[in-house]
């Protein structure tokens, strides 16, 4: 009975690390930024793309350098989504701050793009993004060192957007034309695509009983305690840390004091980004990995961070810990031992006890618990009406 | 893929290479086959390319194309070419019957190839039945349907889950079984005609569990089958879609291995164990039809014709066979028939069709499925088949379940008008 | 196109009521049109299945609007306005599957072997309980929520992603429970029979058609009447600044609830007329997606305009069907971009743009100079203008 107990618990603390370390990224991001990405789940979705590249690079070197590869996905995931990221922020995101709900709208038409871009990009569509990008922005570069620039923007661009797209279009047609399957097959195609843990990652350590504890799950949780203290550190110790806690509690003071706010955000959007590209790999190595990968996490982040509380590290924790946790019990059905003295309880759990109504709530939990705590577990305190 | 995409209509289309590749891919294939509308017979694709079902259902959507191809090198129907309209479900069931009355009735199409989920399915029966036309459905699925405007070219459940649950039974004799499914109409049905067999043969169910479709979490359900089966036993699984991936992964990690646990699947074929990861999935059991493995020259021509098409590094696989024989079964009714039109002769014409498919020779039965073999496959190192077990021949069809009470007794022809859809035997 | 301003209270009485006529009037010639003169014109060009489009978009046109009452005038951003929707679509539908010989139960039952009729299904077999329902369950829901959520002040996007959550909840519930609602399949209502008529014949067809537009014009009223006078002031006010209006007295946490009702039951007819139309309503439609869709129709309309709701669901829904009949692998390009287009560079939507650049361009274009724009359009602010006359004499 104990041990059945300790082991759910620790499923659920494993189940609540996953959703930690997806909510990590986010939390840096709407908790401290104020900005709702919507935009998040798919940066995940591509930390495992890019971890399933990584992966088939590592393929042809064999063991024991395959089993690797998870490293070098980790540094990579990272950097290429907080570099998409960072173009995220500074292509559309600047120019919304302060307007919550339009981010909203916007990052969800990212996500749409990002969604279909996994399942479209080949080497063609790749070329002609690339011939577009560097014609248009290259022409723009140049024409802004040109004194009338602002009298001929809009000019320029009406000129350029076309030609531009044009060229890049007439590109890579010759392209797919001349070497046809060779370059239009996508990379990925819409289909689900395989990353498989590295050897020592399977299988896992008998805990109590018959109850296995698998390498994977140990492996992400490790994984999150070095984010957690990793942000933590930076947050606190590092001058950048600083500066994006002094902006997060009064933006035009610190700008007033001479901290480069721009910067400042730019830096924390790539970091959250880069957060949401480690989550994905890992959640990589427990389920599939897919367009559509993304679109699972969503909302039970941004719950994670509400529940929690806007800003704090801690509340995160917290709230992961609890709804992972709660999510497993009701889900396989670990209390209706306990209650089994009282039958209507115990088939009220059993009523709910499968992951769509443990879902159902587990959700409607939430709703409730944020009618007595709105602010959720760790609010921030402050003396605005707005509270 | 909006480029892949229109390098395929090209191919199939055979059309000289003009304008530029991106216009191509917006164009679907009405526009681009280059021959006058007056001498082609337009046929409809209807599938999911967008959204969670995209991942099966584009595979089928290449195998229709390829035998559309085909037929339309070697001359087509009737001296017609076949000219393809393709239409996005967007796995949506109810886009599924907006575009299925769109296919009726501005493309005019002769028939419509299409739907993989049962509740697509069920989503455009009325559709169909309601405007008297005709649809290929290329999927196994759970029976207990009969429509007059539906052909079902995948197994009906007396050719897939039924032989296989009885190997089980002789395979690992006295295992209790686990059934994990997800959770819509195909699985449930599934399992309760699974419960009914087992009650009917000496079998013991011990759990059965559903997961929405699409999700992830697995972790309660594994935690469940470990509870329900200390000792082991037989998996029964015929979920669907992303969560086996995170099903298989997380049962290994768990030490659920296929030597304790074997577990038989009825969803996975050769385009799942590619993106699941074999690793996961070697020496785990599933039931079909066909596997690119089935040694005959028929499958070698299919899927070396395929491969040729789309890539070496692709795979074939059940449902993709199933679609790409339904073509040619339609191909030969309406020549048969001796028009593509009247859908009352096509139909009529089309039962008692026979055809050398890659799994074997097939036959339209009178109540609009085919016989087809059934075989047992374990999973091998390269992500393909080992066949452990397969009927020796074609078996027939059956509609309504036996072993289910409410349809026990009855059956379905098509080819007698006094018969129809459920009658009592 | 519908005048928002608040200030139409302060017009002269006469002007006013001419204004009020000649959009009455317009509106009716306007819905006359889609009644008598569209669906034959669909017709003599071959495109008869659209008819059965247009009024399945006007449906959406209905939950349009009530997204722009809520959003365009007092500012809240639902995302959870599918279940609303869902529950007024279901409701109707679970009528309709009721119609059967005594007796018997509707067919997906047998599937999972359930012989007794879940309690909730008996009242559905009556036609005055169901259309109360479909309206009335929506919008006692919404109350529900709105109050719980209003009364704790909550607020902006906090709001937007509790509604969110709230539709997981539902989504899930309709999703897993195969034996009360036939969970992921949804109920299909074509081959129900309705006053002794399929509700998928033409016939009826035609029916539900004409309710349609009755249902948007009535709605279209609704919001007009809501909007207009000192409710709409009210609700403005509250989007700008709500600590604001709570200061000068006022509760805002009723009219909230209020119009969260009203858009609620709003969705919930146009779920049932959505229902009907297409055939089928499954738990699809509580998608996370389809959810922020109806929000992006009011966003490329124009908030704050219920014209611009309106067109903005036909336009958007339209351009989704064409598009995606002619690129199905690049439709979801073309709407992120929508998503990204309409938020970047037109904020105020159609309309919006139609008001301030659209004018100017259309004077440029006819050779009239520009108007001279000073901030913050003094001029133009009939306020200002009234303020200046009074001042004067």
């Amino acid at each position: 009975m104990l041990t059945s107990l300790f082991n759910s618990f620790f499923d659920g603390i494993s189940i609540g690390s996953v959703l930690l370390l997806s909510a990590l990224g986010l939390a840096v991001v709407f908790g401290l930024m104020g900005v709702i990405n919507m935009a998040h789940g798919e940066l995940m979705m591509l930390g495992a793309y890019t971890t399933f590249v990584v992966q088939n690079a590592f393929k042809p070197l064999g063991q024991p350098w395959f089993g690797a590869y998870i490293f070098v996905a980790l540094i990579a995931a990272f950097l290429v989504t907080a570099l998409l990221g960072l173009v995220l922020e500074k292509g559309v995101i600047r120019h919304l701050y302060g307007r919550p709900l339009e981010t909203l709208l916007a990052t969800w038409g990212v996500s749409l793009i990002l969604q279909q871009f996994v399942r479209s990009v080949s080497w063609v569509m790749m070329l002609g993004l690339v011939v577009f990008c560097g014609f248009f922005f290259g022409a723009m570069t140049l024409l802004s060192r040109r004194s009338h620039f602002q009298r001929i923007r809009g000019w320029a661009i009406t000129m350029l957007l076309p030609l531009s797209a044009g060229i890049a279009w007439a590109a890579s047609s010759t392209l797919g034309q001349k070497y046809q399957l060779a370059v239009t097959k996508p990379w990925f195609g819409a289909q689900n695509v395989d990353v498989t843990a590295p050897g020592w990652l399977r299988g896992g350590i008998r805990l109590l009983g018959a109850y296995q504890m698998p390498y994977v799950r140990l492996f992400i949780l490790s994984l999150t305690i070095i984010c957690i203290l990793g942000m933590y550190v930076f947050l606190q110790r590092s001058v950048w840390g600083l500066r994006i806690r002094a902006v997060t509690q009064n933006r035009s003071m610190s700008a007033c004091l001479g901290i480069p706010t721009q910067r400042v955000d730019a830096l924390t959007f790539a970091l959250g980004s880069g957060l949401a590209g480690i989550a994905g790999c890992a959640v990589s190595l427990l389920g599939s990995v897919g367009p559509n990968t993304g679109q699972n996490y969503i909302v039970d982040t941004f719950m994670v961070v509400v529940v929690g509380g806007v800003g704090k590290l801690v509340g995160s924790i917290a709230a992961a810990m609890a709804i992972g946790i709660a999510n497993y019990l009701i889900g396989a059905n670990a209390l209706s031992p306990l209650v089994a003295w009282f039958p209507p309880l115990a088939n009220l759990l059993e009523f709910f006890a499968n992951s769509s109504m443990a879902k159902v709530l587990v959700f409607a939990l939430i709703v409730t618990f944020l009618q007595f705590r709105p602010a959720g577990m760790f609010p921030q305190k402050g003396r605005t009406v707005d509270a | 893929m909006a480029r892949g995409f229109g390098r395929r209509e090209f191919l199939i289309m055979g059309s000289v290479a003009s304008g530029s590749v991106l216009l191509k891919a917006c164009t679907p294939g009405s526009q681009d086959s280059g021959s006058p509308s007056g001498d082609t017979i337009k046929v409809g694709i209807l599938h999911s390319l967008s959204g969670t079902m995209a991942i099966s259902e584009k595979s089928v959507v290449d195998a229709e194309k390829l035998a559309i191809k085909e037929i339309n090198e070697s001359g087509g129907v009737l001296g017609k070419q076949i000219e393809a309209v393709v239409e996005d479900g967007q796995s949506d069931w109810d886009k599924f019957s907006e575009k299925a009355k769109k296919l009726i009735d501005q493309d005019k199409v002769v028939t419509v190839f299409g739907c993989w989920t049962s509740a697509s399915r069920k989503a455009v029966k009325p559709v169909f039945e309601s405007k008297d036309h005709m649809l290929w459905y290329p999927v196994q699925y759970e029976g207990q349907e009969c429509s007059k405007n539906i052909f079902y070219t995948g197994a009906a459940p007396n050719q897939q889950i039924e032989p296989s649950v009885d190997w089980l039974l002789e395979e690992y004799k006295g295992k209790p079984f686990f059934l994990v499914g997800s959770d819509y109409v195909f699985p449930r049905t599934a399992n309760t005609i699974i419960k009914a067999q087992l009650e009917a043969k000496g079998g013991k169910v011990v759990g059965e569990e559903y997961i929405q479709l699409g999700s992830t979490d697995v972790t309660p359900v594994i935690s469940k089958i470990q509870a329900a089966l200390p000792e082991g036993g037989v998996i029964y699984n015929s979920l669907n879609g992303d969560t086996n991936v995170a099903f298989f992964k997380q049962l290994q990690g768990k030490g659920l291995g296929p030597d304790k646990y074997p577990s038989m699947s009825v969803s996975i074929a050769e385009e799942e164990v590619k993106a699941i990861g074999v690793e996961y999935l070697k020496d785990h059991y599933a039931a079909w039809n066909y596997f690119q493995t089935v040694d005959s020259p028929e499958s070698t021509k299919f899927v070396e014709a395929f491969k040729k098409e789309y890539g070496d590094d692709r795979v074939v696989n059940d449902p993709m066979e199933a679609a790409y024989i339904m073509v040619y079964l339609w191909k030969q009714a309406v020549e048969q028939a001796g028009t593509a039109d009247d859908l009352e002769k096509v139909r009529a014409a089309a039962i008692g069709q026979e055809f050398a498919a890659p799994n074997g020779p097939v036959k339209v039965a009178g109540n609009h499925h085919i016989s087809k073999t059934v075989r047992i496959g374990k999973i091998r190192e390269d992500g393909l088949f080992e066949i452990v077990n397969s009927t020796d021949g074609p078996v027939e069809p059956i509609a309504w379940n036996q072993f289910v009470k409410e349809t026990k007794g009855y059956a379905c022809d098509w080819s007698d008008p006094g018969k129809g859809e459920k009658y009592k035997k | 196109m519908a005048d928002t301003s608040p200030l139409n209270a302060q017009r002269p009485r006469r002007l006013r009521q001419t204004s009020l006529m000649m959009e009455v009037g317009i509106v009716i010639v306007i819905a006359l049109l889609i009644l008598f003169v569209v669906p034959l014109l669909l017709t003599a060009f071959g495109q008869e299945f659209r008819i059965n489009m247009l009024g399945r978009f006007m449906a959406l046109a209905i939950v349009a609007l009530g997204i722009d009452l809520i959003w365009g005038y007092t500012g809240m951003l639902s995302l959870g306005h599918g279940v609303f929707f869902s529950l007024g679509g279901y409701a109707f539908a679970m009528f309709l599957q009721l119609q059967l010989p005594e007796g018997e139960l509707p067919e997906f039952f047998t599937l999972y072997g359930v012989t007794e009729l879940p309690f909730f299904w008996q009242p559905f077999h009556s036609l005055p309980f169901a259309l109360a329902a479909l309206i009335l369950i929506p919008a006692l829901v919404a109350a529900l929520l709105g109050y719980l959520v209003f009364r704790n002040r909550i607020r902006g996007v906090y709001f937007s992603i509790l509604t969110q959550a709230s539709l997981i909840v539902f989504f899930h519930f309709f999703n897993s429970q195969q034996e009360l609602i036939n969970g992921t399949n949804g109920l299909k209502t074509d081959t129900a029979k309705i006053f002794d008529v399929y509700a998928g014949s033409d016939q009826a067809q035609s029916v539900f058609y004409t309710l349609t537009v009755v249902g948007l014009v009535l709605a279209y009223g609704l919001c007009r009447w809501l909007t207009s006078g000192r409710l709409g002031k009210l609700l403005i006010a509250i989007r700008d600044d709500e600590s604001r209006v709570r200061f000068s007295g006022y509760n805002p946490t009723g009219y909230k609830v209020l119009v969260f009702a009203v858009s609620a039951g709003l969705a919930g007819i146009a779920g049932a007329l959505y229902t009907v139309q297409s055939g089928i309503i499954s738990p699809k439609t509580m998608d996370i997606a389809f959810s922020i869709e109806m929000v992006i129709w009011v966003a490329v309309g124009g908030r704050a305009s219920l014209v611009g709701a309106v067109l903005g669901a036909l336009t958007v829904n339209f351009a989704k069907s064409i598009l995606s009949e002619q690129f199905p692998e690049i439709w979801l390009f073309f709407q992120g971009a929508l998503f990204l287009i309409v938020v970047t560079v037109l904020p105020g939507g159609f309309v919006g743009w139609l008001r301030t650049q659209g004018q100017d361009l259309f004077r440029s274009l006819i050779g009239r100079r520009r108007r001279l724009m000073t901030y913050p359009r003094l001029a133009e602010d009939p306020e200002v203008e009234y303020e200046r006359q009074n001042l004067r004499n």
